[in-house]
This record gives structure tokens, sequence and C-alpha cells, in this order.
């Protein structure tokens, strides 16, 4: 919403400066977004630097200048003043704009082979004098002003707002200045209404169908006769301008004038061109119609149009038609000022993806006894304007308007708020804002003003009460330092120590997105269902991931054609496994790529983590199944002994996929269900001093025997002995036959009781040797 | 001089001229071995009256002393020598590099939830989450948002159903109705997390990250919630002071509602926060609307309280000076090691949020 504080003086009567009015603006939620002087035929002439100025390839009298017009990047503009040369500063003219001398608009375009965008202006072109050998020389002083306006001499400010969906009664420049006054900024001009002569009758009929569901309930209209539209008055021009808009003829300018200052939506037919009568009705599905916008629109059933005899003339609350547009010959005109349903005027403007000023207003709600001010408005304007006899108002309706009761309490003001709020404040606030109110007992009854269908009840009063009484009146209380319950929960725990034990095994965090490349996220899926985003943003962004993987290794690429070659990276976050909220696991995913690694380098990163998470080695087992995604032979899985849970993936991603990459997968809900179904209780620990003693052994096994089995028969030789069983040599070549290997591991064996002597250490010796060679079929090696 | 006597002398000289540990060996064997000079002495007692017995005896163990010392002293002499030889020959340039070392990086959004979650433990707050994928009924419906309602464009909502029943959740209020739906007051929570909305420019990216706060109790007022917010930020900002103002604003949740800018200058070319006559708009917040604590099944009659939804990307920007929001999100190998936290630089009450 925009507008200067001229016009806003047409309805405040204030002494504030623009600069205070700007403040109050934001301390009463009319958030000021932008304060810029408004824009003429001039204000598109920049202060420019040419930072090269280089011969034109093709032409010897021209140059092909790099200009600095304030923008991150150059403009390149072909120049032909003689004067052109490096670091001149001069004035520049963007494509679009039009050179004041020839009233001449510049457009990109190709000279003698090199696009130019826009011109370096000569002082003749400018009108500033006859000079127009070369271009304009400015002073060093306007390096500083590079980028801003050349010509910026008495323009006024536009204040731009952003007025909240809540508010559309600050649509209308006379709402801002309401707020304003009731913030004790000035007196609202309340402009007494000017009736002008109605010297005809309306004699056009208008009925408004009661089907179900019409949006339509109140049309008010009135002729105007005899009228010679023509171009607005310069005053009128300026307004429209201000607005953003582009001034059309007095009629159009004046029925988005009256939208503007009033916030009353009207729209003005070419009355000759309508046949017999209007009917306001739904339409029909398939009925088409073509809009002011000049584009056909094909209609559903059940959208509100306005029509005739011969179809639709508009869209009720939305766009006019062009069969009944005004044209600068119009003679006689229809004005119309209705209310349409806010709820049906946006659903039929969000199926038919059309937007207007006019719809904005009606789906955040019009005022619905504005029918009349916004007629007698318009047509005064257009009388004034343009000439012309007005009839009657006349004012169909099925509905009759009423206004809504609020019983308010008024302590709940001071309750919600935290400060005592005086009663009689509080009716003088909401009474500046338009509120009647009579004194219940303890109670206010309070009528709402039809112009805020945002307000339903006390809450939305005590807002209104705060909102103009200042925010900075709210006295701040000291937080109390008392915790109700732990501040991160049992999960939420583990998802902290996690993230920080990857990140300290060397990996970089990432975060990347929730959603990933259908195709990628197709090798990572597995027996998952792909869940489509109905709306992406882009085709390689269309599913939530079903992995952490393909997001992953995808910027692991975009890396390593930056020239990192070696690098770990990591993310925690969901991996979603079904459409439904909370079918959603949290996963640890790490990805490593590093000259000589293999498989044991990420299954160390991933034990360890494990074990800083408290998962110890001796609960879990791995097994050989994982996912296609990874490499079949050089990867694996971690699960608990108890319950099964799979904990962890590890391995090397499959070549298809990435060369030479290895990764994992962490569980995370997995394990912490798991600890938290087998919390373990620290036993106080003995150690032993007795000797302890290492005998190594080289078992032959089978080729595909895994070492895990085989360190878990010795480990169940005898527990209480036994206290370390480590593998360090795996043998296959010479000497070996070809389907066996050898495994060679050291065994820590030590008693908690007595120094054991070398019968004892022969004889679970023995033990050990004969349960390898009956459980893994193997053979000392000798 | 009896032999013995000369013996040791003879020994004595030896252990001093000794030039190695092999000669000290040698020189320790013809001492204290079973046929050394000592114990062969020893044997020779047997033939010998007591009482002289006792004065050889004395003498012989005055004998062992003082060689035992003599050895000692000459080893440790000769191991000291040994080592003093050995260091003069190793010699390293300690300039060349150490070996290789990989620090990992924490990402600076991680780092900045747990700032911030660090602070509001601190009063009193825990952490709460929500799923990504919401109902439509949560994310708009439950919190006061009407379909077909204007200010449902302000989100621009991502839909996993063509119903446009399941969705992407825009922020992370759902959080609150969750929250207390499955609970009874006080409630007291923040909940970060990750947030969609279909918006991707040079300011927008199609997810970013946001922290809800709910506090609902029977008496809390707007000036709690700005108390709150106050000491949020100057804790966050690591400020005494820290200019701030609270503007009114719309959420349909959140009644009255505000939003919340700090002041701040540029100075050569960087943002100071806390102080100057610019303001940047960095949450917002309000009190709970009624019909919310309707939908969560908390009676409005008996508790009231206020909520506030934060942009984290936004915060951790200003505070470590990062320009571009989509940086957050290219995993770009130099970015993450320019702009992420040591892993051990854990943010805590005690120790403080920045290294």
């Amino acid at each position: 919403m925009k507008f200067t504080k001229d016009w806003l003086q047409d309805h405040l009567k204030t002494n504030k400066t623009e600069a205070q009015i700007v403040e109050k603006l934001n301390h009463i939620g009319l958030e000021v977004e932008k304060l810029e002087p408004e824009k003429n035929e001039l204000s598109d002439f920049i202060i420019a630097k040419i930072i090269k100025a280089e011969k034109h390839p093709n032409a010897d009298r021209l140059k092909l200048c790099h200009v600095d017009v304030g923008q991150k990047e150059l403009v390149r503009v072909v120049c032909g003043g003689p004067n052109a040369k490096d670091n001149l500063l001069t004035i520049y003219a963007p494509p679009g704009s039009i050179i004041p001398k020839n009233k001449m608009k510049l457009e990109v375009s190709k000279i003698r082979g090199e696009t130019s965008y826009g011109m370096l202006c000569s002082e003749s072109e400018l009108n500033l004098s006859n000079e127009s050998d070369g271009i304009v020389e400015l002073s060093k002083n306007y390096e500083k002003k590079i980028g801003k306006r050349y010509f910026n001499k008495n323009l006024k400010n536009i204040i731009e707002l952003s007025i909240t969906p809540n508010r559309p009664d600050c649509l209308g420049i006379k709402g801002i200045a309401r707020d304003l006054s009731a913030s004790g900024f000035g007196k609202l001009i309340e402009n007494g209404t000017h009736k002008t002569k109605k010297t005809i009758k309306q004699n056009l009929k208008v009925k408004i169908d009661k089907s179900k569901g019409q949006a339509c309930t109140i049309f008010g209209s009135c002729l105007i006769k005899n009228i010679k539209n023509q171009e607005s008055p310069n005053w009128l021009k300026k307004r429209i301008l201000s607005l953003g808009l582009r001034p059309i003829s007095a009629v159009v300018d004046i029925t988005n004038y009256v939208m503007f200052d009033l916030n009353r939506p009207l729209h003005a037919y070419d009355l000759d061109k309508i046949s017999k009568g209007i009917i306001v009705r739904n339409s029909k599905k398939g009925e088409k119609f073509k809009a002011l916008d000049n584009k056909e629109y094909k209609l559903d059933d059940g959208m509100c149009v306005i029509s005739d005899h011969q179809g639709v003339l508009g869209l009720g609350g939305i766009i006019g038609g062009i069969r009944s547009g005004t044209e600068l010959y119009t003679k006689n005109i229809l004005l119309e000022s209705a209310y349409f349903d806010p709820e049906i005027t946006r659903k039929t403007a969000k199926k038919l993806d059309l937007n207007s000023d006019a719809k904005f207003r009606f789906e955040r709600g019009i005022d619905p006894n504005s029918i009349s001010s916004g007629l007698e408005k318009a047509s005064e304007m257009i009388v004034k304007i343009c000439g012309g006899e007005v009839s009657k108002l006349d004012v169909q309706s099925t509905k009759n308007v009423t206004s809504k009761k609020i019983l308010f309490d008024p302590q709940l003001a001071s309750k919600v708020i935290g400060i005592q709020i005086k009663i009689t404040e509080i009716i003088i606030i909401l009474q500046k804002l338009g509120f009647v109110i009579k004194k219940k007992g303890k109670l206010l009854s309070v009528k709402v003003p039809t112009w805020r269908p945002d307000i339903h009840g006390q809450i939305d009063l005590v807002e209104e009460i705060i909102r103009i009484k200042g925010f900075d009146k709210i006295q701040s209380v000291e937080p109390e330092k008392r915790r109700l319950k732990p501040t991160l929960d049992f999960f939420q725990r583990h998802f902290h120590l996690a993230q920080r034990s990857v990140a300290s095994k060397g990996y970089l965090e990432v975060i990347t997105w929730s959603f990933t490349d259908e195709k990628i996220n197709e090798s990572f899926k597995e027996n998952l269902h792909k869940i489509k985003i109905i709306n992406p943003i882009s085709s390689e962004l269309n599913v939530l991931r079903n992995s952490l993987y393909p997001n992953l290794i995808y910027f692991l690429k975009k890396n390593i054609d930056r020239g990192f070659d070696n690098q770990s990276l990591f993310e925690i976050g969901p991996s979603f496994i079904g459409k439904k909220p909370g079918e959603q696991i949290t996963i640890v995913c790490g990805l490593k790529k590093e000259d000589h690694i293999n498989v044991f380098d990420i299954k160390k990163d991933v034990v360890q983590t494990l074990v800083e998470l408290g998962i110890n080695k001796d609960e879990t087992t791995i097994d050989v199944k994982t996912p296609g995604y990874y490499h079949p032979g050089n990867s694996g899985s971690i699960i608990t002994k108890k319950d099964k849970k799979l904990i962890s993936y590890f391995g090397e991603i499959h070549p298809k996929i990435i060369n030479k990459t290895y990764g994992f997968e962490i569980f995370l809900e997995n394990l912490v269900n798991y600890k938290k179904l087998n919390k373990k209780n620290k036993p106080t620990i003995t150690f032993s001093d007795y000797q302890k003693s290492d005998r190594d052994y080289a078992f032959v096994v089978e080729k595909d025997f895994k070492a895990q089995d085989l360190i878990e028969i010795i480990s169940s030789v005898d527990k209480s002995l036994i206290k370390n069983v480590k593998i360090f040599d795996v043998y296959q070549g010479e000497n070996i036959p070809s389907d066996k290997k050898s495994i060679a591991l050291k065994v820590t064996i030590q008693s908690d009781y007595k120094t054991l002597n070398e019968k004892d250490l022969n004889e679970i010796s023995q033990k050990i040797i004969s349960s390898v060679e009956v459980k893994a079929g193997a053979k000392l090696r000798s | 001089m009896s032999d013995f006597e000369k013996f040791k002398d003879e020994l004595k000289n030896k252990l001093i001229k000794a030039k190695d540990s092999k000669e000290l060996d040698v020189i320790r064997s013809e001492i204290f071995s079973k046929n050394g000079l000592i114990n062969s002495e020893f044997k020779k007692l047997g033939s010998l009256s007591p009482e002289e017995k006792k004065k050889v005896a004395s003498k012989i163990n005055t004998a062992k002393q003082e060689l035992t010392t003599l050895l000692n002293e000459k080893v440790s002499n000769l191991q000291s020598n040994e080592i003093d030889e050995r260091v003069k020959k190793e010699k390293n340039d300690v300039t060349l590099p150490e070996k290789d070392f990989k620090i990992g990086k924490i990402h600076p959004v991680s780092q900045v939830i747990d700032e911030i979650s660090s602070i509001f433990s601190e009063i009193g707050f825990s952490v709460e989450e929500g799923p990504d994928v919401e109902s439509e009924y949560y994310n708009f419906t439950a919190l006061n948002t009407p379909e077909n309602h204007p200010a449902k464009d302000m989100h621009d909502t991502f839909y996993i159903e063509e119903n446009m029943k399941t969705l992407l959740r825009t922020h992370t209020s759902p959080v609150q109705v969750r929250t207390m739906l499955k609970g009874k007051p006080p409630f007291k929570i923040v909940a970060p997390g990750r947030t969609y909305r279909s918006d991707s420019d040079q300011t927008h990216t199609p997810m970013f990250h946001q922290l809800e706060g709910l506090h609902i109790d029977k008496n809390i007022t707007m000036g709690h919630l700005k108390g709150c917010l106050n000491y949020f930020i100057k804790e966050f900002f690591e400020l005494d002071q820290i200019k701030m103002r609270f503007r009114p604003s719309h959420f349909p949740f959140t009644e009255p509602s505000a939003e919340v800018d700090i002041g701040y200058r540029i100075e050569n070319n960087k943002i100071i926060i806390g102080e100057g006559d610019k303001w940047l708009e960095i949450l917002g917040c309000g009190m709970v609307h009624p019909n919310v604590l309707k939908n969560s099944k908390v009676d409005p009659n008996k508790y009231q309280g206020f909520a506030f939804g934060i942009g984290i990307d936004r915060l951790a920007m200003l505070k470590y000076g990062i320009n571009d929001l989509r940086s957050f999100f290219e995993c770009d190998y130099r970015w993450l090691n320019y702009y992420g936290f040591d892993p051990l630089d854990v943010p805590t009450n005690y120790r403080g949020l920045s290294k």
C-alpha cells in the first residue's frame, strides 16, 4: 500500500512531520516497508561512471563502455560521445526510459553488432543545454552518488506500507488516517458527503440471483450519462502514479483513486454496451469470458459473475471484462459498488490464478457499509472532471449488514499485557478506532465497525488497545531461572553426542535438502515408496529423500569438481520412510573419500562412534547383509546381539554409484531405543593384579570363514580367563591352500584369583585349540 | 694389605676407568658373581673364629658397600653419557610439517541451535521436536489459520498429497499444538527444526531453520514475553545492552502479535548489532491465541502465555557475519572449513557460548 503525506492529509489534520508519521506507523503495526521519492519522467536518469571505454569492434566512432550504474554488475552501453573515456562520471538512461528531448523510449538494441543496454546522455538530450557534442561530464562530487537519480529535486516521498492480511481497512488511506488519529497523531477529517444532485433515474434493472454460494450480497450502482471521458487532470495523474499505477482515463483513474482512498473498489461499465440489465449470478461450467487483462478465462460453475443478457461482463470482485469496458469516447457509464464474500472470491481467483487490487481487497473483507459513500465520492469526481448527470443510487441486497457485538471484560487487557490500563483509556482508544461502546456493569458492550472484519473476540480488542497505547509501554519481566524438565531428552542427548562424535573424527557437517532428485534417490530407496512433492521447486528436487546418501554424494562430487579430492562429510537429519507425519527416522550418515583407505577405516569411524555413544563392541555383531547401494563384498551391518536391532551400515559405496568412496549410516532411533531397553549400571570394577600371559596362535580356516566367529569361539572357551582376543594378521598365499586363509591372533589369559602356572596355561591353550578345530574346522598352523 | 684389599682396590680402579656398559658388566661379575670377590671372601669366613668372623665380615660388608656405590655411580654416569651421545646424534628439522591431522567441523546452524538451546535451558525451557511432514490441520487449521484465508499466502507451501492435506511444515509452530496435546500445562519449550517454503532466490531457500518457543502457565503476560526475548537476544549476541523494539504485527496464531527488531549500524561494511539507527527484523512473537489453546485442549480461561518463532539461519548469519543464506546448503568444502565450528567447542551455560 503506497501513499504520500499530502494525500494522507486529505483525511488527517496533523502537524507531525513525515519522519514522525513513519515512526508512528511502525509503532502501531502498519509497517513502513519503503520510503522513497516518487517517480516522474526524469527519475530513471541515473548517475553513472564509465569503468572502461573500449573501441567498438565494428565502428570507429563508437565506443563500448562498461558502466557502473550502482548495481552489482557493470552495464554494457554503446556510446557515440567522443569524450567517453575511463573513469568519466556521467548520466545513464536505462532501457525503458524516455529521452526528454525527442520523447523516444529507449530499448535494448544492437548497434553494429554489439548489444547496448540503455545510453549515456548528452546535455541536449536531457534538455539541460544545447550542448550535443559529447556526453555529460559530472564533477568528482558525484562519485559518491553513483546509482542515484540525477534529477531529484522537489520530489515527494512515497510511503510504502506492508499491510498485514488482517487489516483490509488500511488498504485505504482513510483507514491509515484513522489509526494515526487514534494514536494521537491528529484529527480524522470526516469528509461530509457532498451529495451530487441526482437528476436522472437509475433505469437499468439489477438483479442478484439467490443461488447457493452466491458471493455477492449487495450490489449498489448508479448511472452517469453524457460524460466527456478524458485524460485525468495532472493532480490525479500524479496520485495514480504515486500508487504505482498507470493513468488510463479519468473514469478509470477515479475508480482506482476511490479504491485506494476509501478502500472501496468500484467498477465502471460502458452503459451502452450492456444488454438490457445486470444479473449477478453463478457461472455455468465452461462459460467463457475475456477479461480486462486481455486473457480469456474458461469458468467453472459457481463463480460469481456480473452478466447481462448476452453473457458474462465481469468476475465479481476480481476483474471486469473487455466487452463492457470504458473507453475515452464512452458517453454513459454504470458505476458498480458491491460486496463480495471474501472466501468465495478468493477461491475463484485462486482457481483462475488471477490477481487484482480489487480481489486483494475483497478477499480480506471490504466494509459492506461503504457501498453508497463510494458511489457518491466517485460520481462527484466524475461529474467534476467529465461533466454529466448522475442517477439516483440503486442498492440491491440479499442480506442485511449486521455489526458484530463483543462483550468485553476490560480487565482482560491488563491480565494479558501485564500492566494496568485504565478503563477510560481503553474506551477512548476503542472509540477513536470507530468502536461503539456501552457500559454494562463491569463489562463493556463493544460494537465492531463494519470495516474491521478481523475483530472477532475479546483478545482482538486487547490487541487494538496495546497496539495504539504502544508496545514500548509493556514492562519487561525478568525470566525466572527455574527448570521444569531436563533441557534435552534421552534421544536428543544422543543426537547431540553423535553429531559431535562424528565431527571429532574429521568429518565436516553439512546440511542438505530434505528433498532430492527422484532419479538419484532411486538407487537408495530399496523397498521404500518414493514420496513425491506435488509442487517441487525444481524437477531435481522432486521427492523426499529415502536416504541421506543422494544429496551427500551429490555435494561430495561437487567438492571433487572444486578440486578437493580428499574429504569426509556427514549429515545428521531426517530420512523419510512414508508420507504421513512422523514417518521419518534420524540417520547419521558419513561419507569418506581419501587416498589409501579401505573398509576398515570407515568401520573404525563407525565403531568408535558407537562406542562413544555407549554401544560396546561386545554388544553387537557384524552381518554381511547390506542394501544394494553398498559394495556387496566390502560392507557390513552392525546389529545388536540382543533384540537384533539394526544400528548401522558401513562399507564401500557401490562403485556403480561413485568410485572408491566409503560411507556409513547410523540409525539413531534404533540405537537409542536399544539403549533405553538395555540400560547398563556400571558394576564396580575389579582389576586383577595377577600376572597375565599372551599366547599367539595361527589357525588355517576356510577362506570365507568370518574372523568374528573365530573370536567368538575363542572367547567363549573360558570367559573368566580369556580377557582379550586380538587378530594381528590375516594371510593368504604361499604355503596356504588357495581355498584357505590363516588368521593369526593373540589371546590374553589372566585369572582374577592367582598367577597361572605353566600347566594351567597349557591346559587352557589346549582347550582353545581343540575348540577352534572342532567348531571352526580349523587347523593350527605349524 | 691383604689380598682382599688389593683385589678390591684393583677393582675400584677398573671401575673408575671403565668406559662402557660392557666393561662394567665384566667388572660387576668379578665383584658380585658366585665366584666373585665378595662371595669368595664370604666363603672363607667359615674357617675363622667367631671373633675373627665378625671383624672380617664387617670388612667385607664395608667393601661391598663401597664397591656397590661406586658401581651404581659409574652405571648412572655411563648411562647419562650414552644418552648425551645419542641425543647429540639425533637431530630433526622440527620446522618440517607435523603429521596430517583432520579437524571435523560442526555446521553453523547446528552450533547456533546449540547456543540457543543453551540460553533457553538457563531460563527453564526444554527442547521439543516435531515431524517435517505435517498435516494441514497442525500446520494451519489448529493454528487458527482457516482455509482460504489470505494469511496462508504468506506461506508458499510444498504439498505431499494432491488433496493438500499433507505438506512439508512451513514453520515450527505446529510443535506448539503437538506439545500441548500430549501433556498438561505448564509448558515451557523451544523447538528447533527444518522448515520448508517453495521459495528460492537470493535471500530465500526452499528449506530453512526455525526455532519455536512456547511458554504457557497461569499468569504469563506480554511482560514475560518481552523479558524472555530481551534476555535471549542479549545472551545470544553476547552483549550487555542491545537496542530492541517490539512492533505490532499479525500472525493468525498469536494475539496480540509482534515482530521484534534490533538496532544496528553499518561500519566499514560490517554490521554492528545492538546500536545505531537502523532496524533489523529478527523474529515474530505474540500471546498464544485462545483458539490455538482450545485446539490444543488447554483452557484459555485458566491458562495463557506466549509463543515466538526465530529464523535460525538468519541469526547465524548475523552473529557470524555470513552474507549468503544459500551458502548454508551448498556444502562447499572451503565454506564448511571456514565457518564451521570445532566439535569440542560445545556451547554451554558455564563455559559461555562462543570460544
